[in-house]
Formats: structure tokens, C-alpha cells, sequence
């Protein structure tokens, strides 16, 4: 081994300097070139306005649209009254008309509510006409509605409006006094009316409602709350498990759930709310539920017509978006297959029918996908037809130049060798062509019909229809991006499964 | 073309190899007309089913498809030009059909941009900062998924798993998810493409990688060098020329996919050639089409040949947009 001293490899890089030392104009160039993507970065933040555009950004709600991906929320809102609660779902709550969550625990007792009489509630300050209107109208009002109590037992609640007992009602209900919901181990929120108790981990956080008017925190805010300013709505956070608002009128839970609601059947189904051993029993053997159709029946029935989910209405985008891809491969493949030999040099020695041809694929594939897209959309309606003809002449324009590329390039000899012994014409690209560059053109079909499954979701988002179409819509709303998940996750599946199919068959045609 | 002629008599020998033939002739043929058989009925099925699912029936809307032909002819052939251009029309009559100047961006004081040039620029660098985006993170991430430089079975796996996610996930959904957060505009545009673009070129890039000639990392190995030190002067110099290729063709790609998103709310002439084709406005629809299409060319026309530069001839391919 040959072992050199520092002198000696001081020499030999001082005999070849450049080697050792790059010349000042290459060294020039990469400063030019690292200074000239620096530059181009700063224009393009300017030309963008990036930072502004990063700045105005809707980033709080980024991860509750990220967290809808997967998981859910159940939104009940705990409305104050004088001296009792009442708990509401919003209409269309995945918990279904009757929702009674484990999670969310009341107390019930009876207390005295205040009815507003028919006519003089209106304004119980106005003590004349209430209190004439009380004289009167107390008798009636005791046989209509049988809670009443007589007009002198007055409950506490309308102590600040002595003179117009009698105008007010009240009667004696069971009612909600004391919610308490349960947010995740050790995380829970107290609602009574005046007050509301919110505890994380072992603080706790009491707050003093004025009804109407005011949320008053007791002592500092927990880092978890925050306020806007003194006075208005508390914001609680509790990590991923969910938040509530404390507005001065009622609370607003919302509490989050892993998974996806109601995948197999809404609220309105028979089904709903059984477990997969109920619903198995019920479909095998159960009593028919609906009279006149077997369970089975109505199971599919409720599952394909799911209101949240669309089973039905997605597989059946899913496969227009596959019709798409596929019969715009396949036709774009017979019309170029021809074309291309018409455009090979060495097959049909035209040079201008060549070169003719030649510009008309660059045409058709260079007028983008997203302009035959748009075109044939606002002519055959949208729709799986505008996407097939889309994909057909964008590919027969990339099929048509690389068909006659391969043509181009192929070893002459065989061919040579067949119109030796005489055959006719066709037989010549029949039997010395056509062996050399099927396997080729069909893996180059196999490749794009591939990648074409996933264009067609593009271009259907501009209204060639397909999933791509409906998964646009369901982006646009902002509040179903767990149904964008469930169609992204069908076709990625879709996008694998046509990966390996192709990538198979290719290795069988040319072993690659 | 039959090798035996009738008229021959053939041995014991002879006529098993006949038989053999015999039976493998017929079972090819019978998987032919079985494979023709099938995508003939696959394709009668999809035809059926994409002609009764479409909104209108493909032989009602033929005449349609002339009429809209027919519609996209302008009240004269200057018009095109002055669309184009934002020159004042004729016919104005203060519709958004004729306004043309309207969309000038100015420049200066006189000078001005045509609205679409602008446009199209807006396009064009969408689809230059999301490569740009691509080749740096992709050239990061390619090194760490190639077998001959990362020994670490688990960091290989997770990073060619995580590329595989960012190529598969479409980019409709990415750039759907930020325009809900950022509001239109070019920059959920340039961030959809350019994650579809790292998980793109990482793959194209760590395939290079592994094919790369590894002596001059070894001689590097021998003399002690790190891992970066082996990368960047080991393998990136041999990468490089290759590298670039797959980016500009990458680009070529991108152009064309940043088009597309900005026509659902992207920005940039995606969003004006949508607008244009669905308000009936010919002879803006016929302008954007031709810059569209003359910008398509030349990008492809300069990458060719900046390819044909960099590697010579074997970098001639035509890629899927995929």
C-alpha cells in the first residue's frame, strides 16, 4: 500500500489544481445557481403572499377538520332556566330522536316552574294589567293545566316580581337541576343553574353565571380556559376528548368520539343501535320487522341507503370512476394502435402523413386533460361520458406517440426476414412487427390505465363526475370529512388493487 | 402456418410433437377468444353503465356536442387576439362576455400584464415552487429509503411507506383540506402538489440511488468519511444528472396538475378557463385554451431538451400524470 506524507500530498494537489481546486467560474456557478433558488423562493413568498395567506389561516379549526377524519362529535347544549336545566341534542344528533348518553348524568327533582300566562306574559312588569288579567284567568288556568299551583305559593324564583304572582304561572314539574357531563377520565363539567363546575385532572375551575348576562370565573383561569374578556363566553379545552363553551344562556358541550357514526345504519333504520350479534339474530332468524319483507332485506335495504354514509350512491361513483379509466384506456388503445403505425417513419414512409399525424397526438395530449375534461362536461352533461372522452383523447394522443416511438425502434431484421419469403404486406407487420412491440404497447396501456384510475378522480372534481365529483362535495361542506376519509381510504384500496393487477400482468407480458 | 405438409407421414416421435403442438395451439386460442371474449363484454358492461349513469344519454347529447362546438366560434377571429391581449372589443356592451380590459393587471403606470399571462404565470410558478418543494424534500427522503445507504431495516420501511402514502393520497383531497383552512388561493394549490410531488420523485429518486455505483463511497468509507460526507460526495455527484431529469419531467406533470387543482379553486388559468367555459364566453375560452396550450408545449419542448442535455438519450419517456 502506498502510504504519502503530507509534503508529497501537498505536491501532487499543487501539480493538479484542478482537481483539487475547482475553477472560479464552476464555483461561480453553483453560488449562482444556490443564490438564484433563494431569490426565486423570496419572489414566489411575495408573489403568493405567503405569509399572509399562513397568517390569515384557519388554523384552530385545521385540527378539529383533521380529528373529523376519524372520529365524531356529540354536541348536546344545556340551556339555563330560572331554577332548572334543560338538556338539548341538536336535530340531527348521531344519538338518534331519544338520546340518553351514559356519559351525561342528570338529577332530577321537582321544582316549581314559572308558566307565563296566554295574555299577560308578555310583560310581567306591567302590574295593573297583569295582576287584572291574574284575577281573571287564575280559575281557568288551574283546570287547563293540572301542575298549577295556587297563586299564592310562589316559588322562589319569582320572588323579585312580588305584585305579579298571580300574572305568572307556576306550576311544580320534575325537571333537570344538576348536569354533569363526563369528559374522559378525570375531566367532567357540573352545570347547575347559576353555576357551572368544570374539573381537569384535580383542578378545578367554578364559574358564577348571571343569566343572560355575565360568566364570572372564580380565581384565575386554568391555562386549558380562556376568556375573551371579562365577562363573556369561557372556553374549555380538553385535548381531543372534546371542549365546552360557557355562554351566559346555557353551556355547549361537545364531546368527541373515535370512529365513524352510524357507518352501517342511521338513526331512522330498525337497526340502529343494535349490536352485530342483535342485528346478525335479527336478519337470521327475527320476527320480519317490517311486514311484508325479510330482514335480510331491509338490513341491505337500510345499509345501502344510510343517510350519512351513501354506501349505494359512493360505490357506485367509485365504479363510474373505474368504467372511466378503464374504457378510456382501452378505447384511446384501439384508436392510437392503428394511428401509430400510420405515423411510424419506418412503417409508412409518408413524411407528411408522419409528420401530420405526429403533430395531431402532441395536440391531443398537450391540450390537457383538464380542458377535454371541461369541455366534454359542458357537452355530454357531467357525468362518466365527459371523463371517458376526456381520458380517450388525451391517450390517444400519449398512446399514439409512444406506440409510434416503439415502432420506430425496431430491429428491422425480422421484418426483412418475413417479406424475404414473400409475404404479403399485412403479413410482413403481422408476423415482423407486431411480436416486437405488442408486449410494450400493452404495458404501457396496463401503466397508464393505472395512473389514469387516478386522474379520473381529478378531473371528476371538475364535473366529469365519478367519486371525484362527490368527494368534492363533500370537501366543500366542511363538516363530512369523515365520509372524504371512507372515500379516500376506497380509493387508495382501488388505486392498490389496479397497482398490483397491472404490475402483474405487465411482468407476464415482458417480464419486468 | 402449419409446418407439416398433408401429404407427410409422420413417425411415432413426429406425431406426439404434432399432438403437443396441436393441444398448445388450441389452448392459446382458446385464451384469446376467452380474453377478447371478456373485454368485450367488460367493455359493453362499462359503456352500458356509463351511458345509463350520465346525465344526459350519449346519442340525446350528440347534437349538443356540435351546438357547443358551434358556440365556441367568436363574432370574429380578432377576438381571440383581443382576449388575449385585454384589447377593447367592438362588441362591447359591458357584459363580462366582452370586457377584456377589465382583467389588465398593471405593472406600472402604462405597462401592463394581460390577465391570462398573469394567470398562466401564477400556473406556472404554482407548478415551480411545488417541484422545487418535491426535489428538496424528496432528495432528503431518498437517501434514507435506498437499501445501499440506510442499513436500518425500520427507517427504510417507515420512510418508503410514508412516500408511498404522500404519491397514493389524491391531491384533490389535500388541496380540498387547505382551501378549507387557507380560503382560495394559490398556496393550497402549491402545497397539494407539491406533497404529491416528494412522494413522486422519492420513489423515482431511491431508485436511482440503488442503482448507483457504490466504489466511490467505499473509497470514502475507507478515509473515514461520515455518512453525509459519503452521500453528498459519493453518490450525489453520480445521481445528479438523473436526479434533474426525473424533476423536469416532474415538472411537466406539475404544470399541467397545478392547472386542474386551480380549476377547483386553486387559482392561476385553471380557475378562468372553468369560469370561461361555463359562461359561455367564446373568445376568452378559445384565448386561454391557446396559451394553455402553447405554454404546455414550450415547458415540454424546454425540459426535453434540457433532459436531452443533462442525461443524452435514455431519459426520453413519456410519464403518466399519476
Amino acid at each position: 500500500m502506498t502510504v504519502l506524507d503530507a509534503h508529497e500530498a501537498d505536491a501532487l494537489a499543487a501539480r493538479h489544481p484542478d482537481v483539487f481546486e475547482r475553477s472560479p467560474r464552476k464555483r461561480l456557478v453553483v453560488w449562482l445557481i444556490t443564490g438564484g433558488i433563494v431569490l426565486y423562493f423570496v419572489f414566489a413568498w411575495w408573489f403568493f403572499s405567503i405569509g399572509q395567506v399562513f397568517a390569515n389561516g384557519n388554523w384552530g379549526i385545521a385540527g378539529t377538520y383533521m380529528a373529523d377524519w376519524i372520529s365524531y362529535e356529540i354536541r348536546p347544549d344545556i340551556e339555563y332556566r330560572q331554577n332548572h336545566l334543560e338538556i338539548s341534542f341538536p336535530r340531527f344528533s348521531p344519538l338518534g330522536d331519544n338520546p340518553a348518553p351514559d356519559w351525561l348524568t342528570e338529577k332530577r327533582a321537582t321544582v316549581e316552574i314559572e308558566t307565563e300566562s296566554p295574555a299577560g306574559a308578555a310583560s310581567p312588569s306591567s302590574s295593573t294589567s297583569g295582576g287584572f288579567l291574574g284575577g281573571l284567568s287564575g280559575g281557568n288556568e288551574s283546570d287547563t293545566s293540572g301542575g298549577l299551583l295556587g297563586p299564592m305559593e310562589s316559588g322562589p324564583s319569582s320572588a323579585d316580581l312580588p305584585e305579579v304572582d298571580q300574572s305568572v304561572g307556576v306550576r311544580r314539574e320534575e325537571a333537570v337541576i344538576e348536569a354533569s357531563v363526563s369528559i374522559g377520565a378525570g375531566k367532567r363539567v357540573d352545570v347547575f343553574p347559576g353555576r357551572v363546575e368544570v374539573s381537569r385532572g384535580d383542578e378545578t375551575l367554578i364559574l358564577d353565571i348571571v343569566q343572560g348576562e355575565r360568566v364570572e370565573p372564580r380565581g384565575p383561569l386554568p391555562d386549558w380556559a380562556s376568556q375573551r374578556e371579562p365577562g363573556a363566553k369561557v372556553l374549555v379545552q380538553f385535548g381531543f376528548a372534546g371542549r365546552a363553551e360557557i355562554e351566559d344562556d346555557e353551556v355547549k358541550i361537545r364531546r368527541r368520539f373515535l370512529g365513524w357514526e352510524n357507518f352501517f345504519f342511521d338513526t331512522r333504520s330498525p337497526f340502529f343501535d343494535r349490536s352485530a350479534g342483535d342485528v346478525a339474530y335479527l336478519v337470521l332468524f327475527g320476527e320480519p320487522l317490517q311486514p311484508g319483507r325479510s330482514n335480510a332485506a331491509l338490513a341491505w335495504d337500510n345499509f345501502v341507503n344510510n343517510a350519512d354514509w351513501q354506501h349505494g350512491d359512493v360505490w357506485l361513483k367509485l365504479l363510474q370512476t373505474i368504467v372511466m379509466a378503464f374504457v378510456g384506456t382501452v378505447l384511446a388503445t384501439l384508436l392510437a394502435f392503428p394511428l401509430a403505425f400510420a405515423a411510424a417513419r419506418n412503417i409508412y414512409p409518408s413524411r407528411i402523413g408522419n409528420f401530420m399525424l405526429k403533430r395531431f397526438f402532441d395536440f391531443l395530449r398537450s391540450v390537457d386533460m383538464l380542458i377535454w375534461a371541461l369541455f366534454f362536461t359542458r357537452a355530454f352533461g357531467p357525468g362518466p361520458l365527459a371523463g371517458i372522452s376526456a381520458i380517450f383523447f388525451t391517450d390517444t394522443g400519449t398512446f399514439g406517440k409512444l406506440y409510434s416511438e416503439a415502432l420506430e425502434n425496431i430491429d428491422d431484421k425480422q421484418r426483412e426476414g418475413v417479406r424475404s419469403v414473400g409475404a404479403a404486406p399485412a403479413s410482413v407487420q403481422r408476423y415482423g412487427v407486431l411480436p416486437q412491440v405488442l408486449p410494450v404497447f400493452l404495458s404501457q396501456s396496463l401503466y397508464f390505465w393505472e395512473s389514469n384510475t387516478r386522474s379520473a378522480t381529478i378531473i371528476g372534481a371538475v364535473g366529469a363526475g365519478g367519486i371525484g365529483l362527490k368527494l368534492w362535495e363533500a370537501m366543500r361542506t366542511n363538516s363530512d370529512w369523515e365520509n372524504v376519509a371512507y372515500m379516500v381510504l376506497l380509493i387508495l384500496l382501488v388505486v392498490f388493487v389496479f397497482d398490483n393487477i397491472s404490475s402483474a400482468l405487465r411482468r407476464r407480458l415482458i417480464g419486468t | 402456418m402449419s409446418v407439416t405438409s398433408p401429404g407427410t407421414v409422420l413417425s411415432a416421435a413426429g406425431q406426439t410433437i404434432e399432438a403437443h403442438w396441436q393441444a398448445l395451439a388450441a389452448r392459446r386460442r382458446l385464451y384469446t377468444i376467452g380474453g377478447i371474449l371478456f373485454m368485450v363484454l367488460a367493455m359493453g358492461g362499462s359503456l352500458w353503465f356509463a351511458n345509463e349513469s350520465n346525465a344526459g344519454k350519449f346519442f340525446d347529447r350528440l347534437p349538443y356536442v356540435f351546438d357547443f362546438i358551434g358556440q365556441l366560434i367568436p363574432r370574429d377571429g380578432m377576438e381571440i387576439w383581443r382576449a388575449l391581449f385585454d384589447l377593447p372589443s367592438p362588441y362591447d356592451d359591458g357584459s363580462l362576455k366582452y370586457n377584456y380590459p377589465d382583467g389588465r393587471v398593471y405593472l406600472t403606470q402604462s405597462l401592463y400584464m394581460p390577465e391570462y399571462f398573469y394567470k398562466m404565470l401564477e400556473t406556472i410558478n404554482i407548478a415551480l415552487v411545488a417541484t422545487f418543494i418535491g426535489f428538496g424534500l424528496g432528495f432528503v427522503l431518498s437517501f434514507l429509503a435506498a437499501s445501499n445507504l440506510t442499513t436500518r431495516r425500520w427507517l427504510r420501511f417507515f420512510v418508503r411507506r410514508f412516500m408511498e402514502v404522500l404519491r397514493a393520497f389524491p391531491e384533490i383531497v389535500i388541496a380540498g383540506f387547505f382551501l378549507a383552512i387557507l380560503s382560495l388561493g394559490a398556496v393550497p394549490a402549491i402545497m397539494a402538489v407539491a406533497i404529491h410531488t416528494i412522494g413522486a420523485l422519492g420513489k423515482m429518486f431511491f431508485e436511482v440511488v440503488e442503482n448507483a455505483d457504490m466504489r466511490a463511497e467505499e473509497g470514502l468509507r475507507a478515509v473515514g468519511a461520515t455518512w453525509v460526507e459519503r452521500v453528498w460526495f459519493g453518490i450525489v455527484p453520480q445521481v445528479l444528472p438523473n436526479f434533474l431529469s426525473y424533476a423536469l419531467l416532474r415538472l411537466e406533470i406539475n404544470v399541467r396538475a397545478s392547472t386542474i387543482i386551480g380549476a377547483v379553486g386553486g387559482g392561476g388559468i385553471g380557475e378562468v378557463l372553468r369560469l370561461s367555459i361555463s359562461q359561455g364566453h367564446e373568445a376568452k375560452t378559445l384565448a386561454i385554451v391557446l396559451l394553455l396550450f402553447c405554454t404546455i408545449v414550450a415547458v415540454d419542448q424546454f425540459s426535453a431538451w434540457l433532459r436531452h442535455r443533462l442525461v443524452g438519450k435514455q431519459a426520453f419517456q413519456t410519464a403518466p400524470g399519476g
